[in-house]
């Protein structure tokens, strides 16, 4: 193997796993205060044709990257309107929001599936990115995914270094609780998912922003349920969000390349490899501290909160 | 006027009655449904065959009532699909080999309604055509343009699943390339999905990183030209529709699956009462498989790939024309023999010799 293809592998599994770790960071947060939203994949979507259509119009890559955070946050405002305000059931609206964020998609884009655009260029700092190798592998990278490593610093930071985060955690163990010291339940939860719903927006913006420039119906092609699972993968820790994230994009661009070398084995294994790769670590982490997860995963997650007393 | 006469001509006339009465019936638009695997935006398989579905509209106008269903998974999904259609039309077309079984079951449940299963063999009922096109036909001359066009003489196939219809094609585009340029290579990689246009691109980024300068894909999406269009001096083939806007440096042709002709005899067909139940397999010659225009390539390839579509229209090559070994290096085509369609052809389950990777099974 040579220093290009490594370069070309490592390049490919950061594309791979970078919308999952800005769909799966935003997600943890929003489970950290105990909310349960599965709406990603809606989320991932929307962010993915607001993203395109707005690079599309005004050819600005900041725009397009704003316009699907705030179509995340828009997408996800219902989902916060219908389990906070009106406590509707968590899994069947976040599934609803899925089915609505996929339809509505498809519909609004339907005349951009004819339509391409200019790849958003990645990143070139003066001599950084020209050194040997340590150039392209350290800081020739698209701005995205610089900034999902920095969200995921963020996300911890701020939970585990801040007042807020340290409410919202408990707001997510025990609301009843929280509720009764004074803290605003429902208002960290609403911030919470607009936060969740911009992460998966950005994270459907690099699908179709970064990875393909293309709108297609059905882009996302299930990566927000990937996202969901790495968050439980996670045990609800941010920087084993990266790890799930590497682990499953790398071991899908390795088995991609190693069809191509002709490894000797079927290239139906090689491609259960990344689902079965993320499994067995996630069960295996499990067993070696089951304790330590039981305590991470929120105790309220789900469940409705009525601020009755 | 005789009272013979008199009866004779009332007679006439209420046979007449009743014959308007009964060509009102028919007259009554036919009812037609099509249900698709993927969205009709993906510019590959269903985008064809809804660009047929209006050559039908257009050719059939008020006779026909059409229903379109798009992105019914292969699963127990389609067939609920598949029978609340059956109530309420005449005939479906099912549009995916996964469409077999539910397709065959529901068929059986609905004896007068018309099913067209495409890319299928299977019909048990009377009531179930199958129809597909020889797609080898248009992989035997874009490998030809593949084999005098790459620099690395490796060329790039992304496949989806190891099906026949995916594996001739394979075989075919291989021995293609071959037969203009002996030290051509394949490099295949499975993706397991017809369209996701992510995963497409992270398997053409993979091909590229690995040598190959020639993409040819056998899924749906345009991801894999625009990953050609942008690396330099990599170049690629359109499937199923013209994707020639996705890299105009990079396209070098498209193989256009051309249904409509054969939805407008069918639903003709079924408006005229004529339909009977049969299968099709047409090619270049039928003009079934048709082609985008030839572009970013020297006069002399465009020369080459134009004849080799004058003779398979004419009847006069095939792809699989012998002496063609298996991978194993066992005889399969002797000197000058070419494969029956059945079993040969359409139950097609091994690659031939020359073509390096491990055949999945």
């Amino acid at each position: 193997m040579n220093e290009g293809l490594i370069i070309a592998i490592i390049i490919g599994i950061s594309i791979a796993a970078v919308p999952l770790i800005f769909a799966a960071i935003g997600e943890l947060l929003v489970e950290r205060s105990g909310v349960l939203n599965l709406g990603v994949e809606g989320m991932m979507i929307v962010g993915a044709l607001a993203g395109f259509v707005v690079e599309f119009h005004t050819g600005s890559s900041f725009l397009a990257v704003l316009a699907a955070l705030l179509a995340g946050m828009a997408i996800a405002s219902i989902f916060a309107f219908l389990t906070q305000i009106l406590l509707t059931n968590h899994v069947a609206t976040g599934l609803a929001l899925t089915l609505f964020g996929l339809g509505i998609a498809a519909f609004v884009g339907r005349s951009y599936t004819e339509e391409n655009i200019e790849l958003i260029s990645a990143l070139h700092i003066p001599v950084l990115s020209d050194l040997p190798v340590i150039g392209p592998l350290l800081f020739s990278y698209n701005p995205l995914v610089y900034l999902a490593f920095v969200m995921v610093f963020l996300v911890w930071w701020f939970l585990f270094k801040t007042k807020q985060g340290l409410i919202l955690r408990a707001i997510g163990d025990n609301h009843d609780a929280a509720h009764a010291i004074g803290h605003n339940v429902v208002r960290y939860r609403v911030l919470a998912i607009l936060f969740g719903g911009a992460m998966a927006g950005i994270g459907g913006a690099f699908l179709s922003l970064v990875q393909v420039p293309i709108w297609g119906e059905d882009m996302t092609a299930g990566r927000g349920w990937i996202a969901l699972a790495l968050v439980v993968f996670s045990s609800w820790q941010p920087f084993k969000v990266i790890l799930g994230a590497l682990i499953f994009g790398g071991i899908t661009i390795l088995q991609l390349h190693a069809q191509g070398f002709d490894v000797r084995i079927s290239a139906q294994y090689l491609s259960m490899l990344p689902y079965i790769a993320t499994i067995v670590i996630l069960v295996s982490l499990r067993m070696r501290d089951k304790n330590k997860t039981n305590r991470t995963m929120p105790n309220c997650l789900g469940r409705i909160f009525h601020s009755t007393s | 006027m005789s009272n013979r006469r008199l009866t004779s001509i009332l007679k006439f006339s209420l046979l007449s009655l009743m014959l308007a009465f009964t060509n009102s019936a028919f007259a009554d638009p036919v009812k037609a449904a099509f249900i698709y695997i993927g969205p009709t935006g993906d510019h590959g398989w269903t985008y064809a065959h809804d660009q047929g579905v209006n050559h039908l509209k257009d050719q059939l106008g008020d006779d026909v009532v059409i229903t379109r269903i798009e992105s019914v998974a292969e699963n127990s999904d389609s067939e609920r699909v598949i029978t609340s259609l059956a109530r309420k039309n005449d005939i479906i077309f099912t549009t995916s080999f996964g469409y077999m079984e539910p397709t065959i079951k529901v068929a059986a449940r609905y004896p007068d309604v018309k099913f067209e299963h495409a890319t299928g063999y299977k019909r048990p009922t009377d009531n179930i055509s199958t129809y597909s096109a020889r797609f080898y036909e248009g992989r035997h001359v874009i490998g030809k343009i593949a084999g005098r066009m790459t620099n690395t003489n490796i060329i790039g196939y992304i496949a989806s699943f190891p099906i026949p219809e995916v594996i001739r094609g394979i075989n075919s585009a291989f021995l293609a390339a071959r037969s203009v340029n002996p030290d051509i290579q394949i490099k295949i990689v499975w993706v397991y999905t017809w369209y996701d246009p992510g995963k497409e691109a992270d398997a053409a980024r993979a091909l590229i990183a690995q040598g190959a300068d020639i993409i040819m894909q056998h899924t749906d999406s345009t991801a894999p030209m625009t990953v050609a269009e942008e690396e330099d001096g990599v170049r690629a083939f359109g499937q199923a529709s013209d994707m020639s806007a996705w890299g105009p440096s990079a396209h070098l042709t498209s193989i256009i699956n051309n249904w409509g002709p054969y939805y407008a005899d069918r639903v003709k067909a079924v408006r005229d009462g004529t339909w009977t139940e049969t299968d099709t397999f047409d090619g270049v010659e039928e003009g079934m498989v048709a082609f985008a225009p030839m572009e970013n390539m020297p006069d002399e390839v465009m020369w080459e790939a134009q004849d080799t579509i004058l003779d398979l229209d004419a009847g006069a090559v095939h792809p699989f024309t012998g002496p063609i070994n298996r991978q194993d290096g066992s005889v399969w085509l002797a000197e000058g023999e070419t494969p029956p369609m059945f079993p040969d052809i359409i139950t097609m389950d091994f690659y031939v010799e020359g073509i390096d990777s491990k055949y999945p099974n």
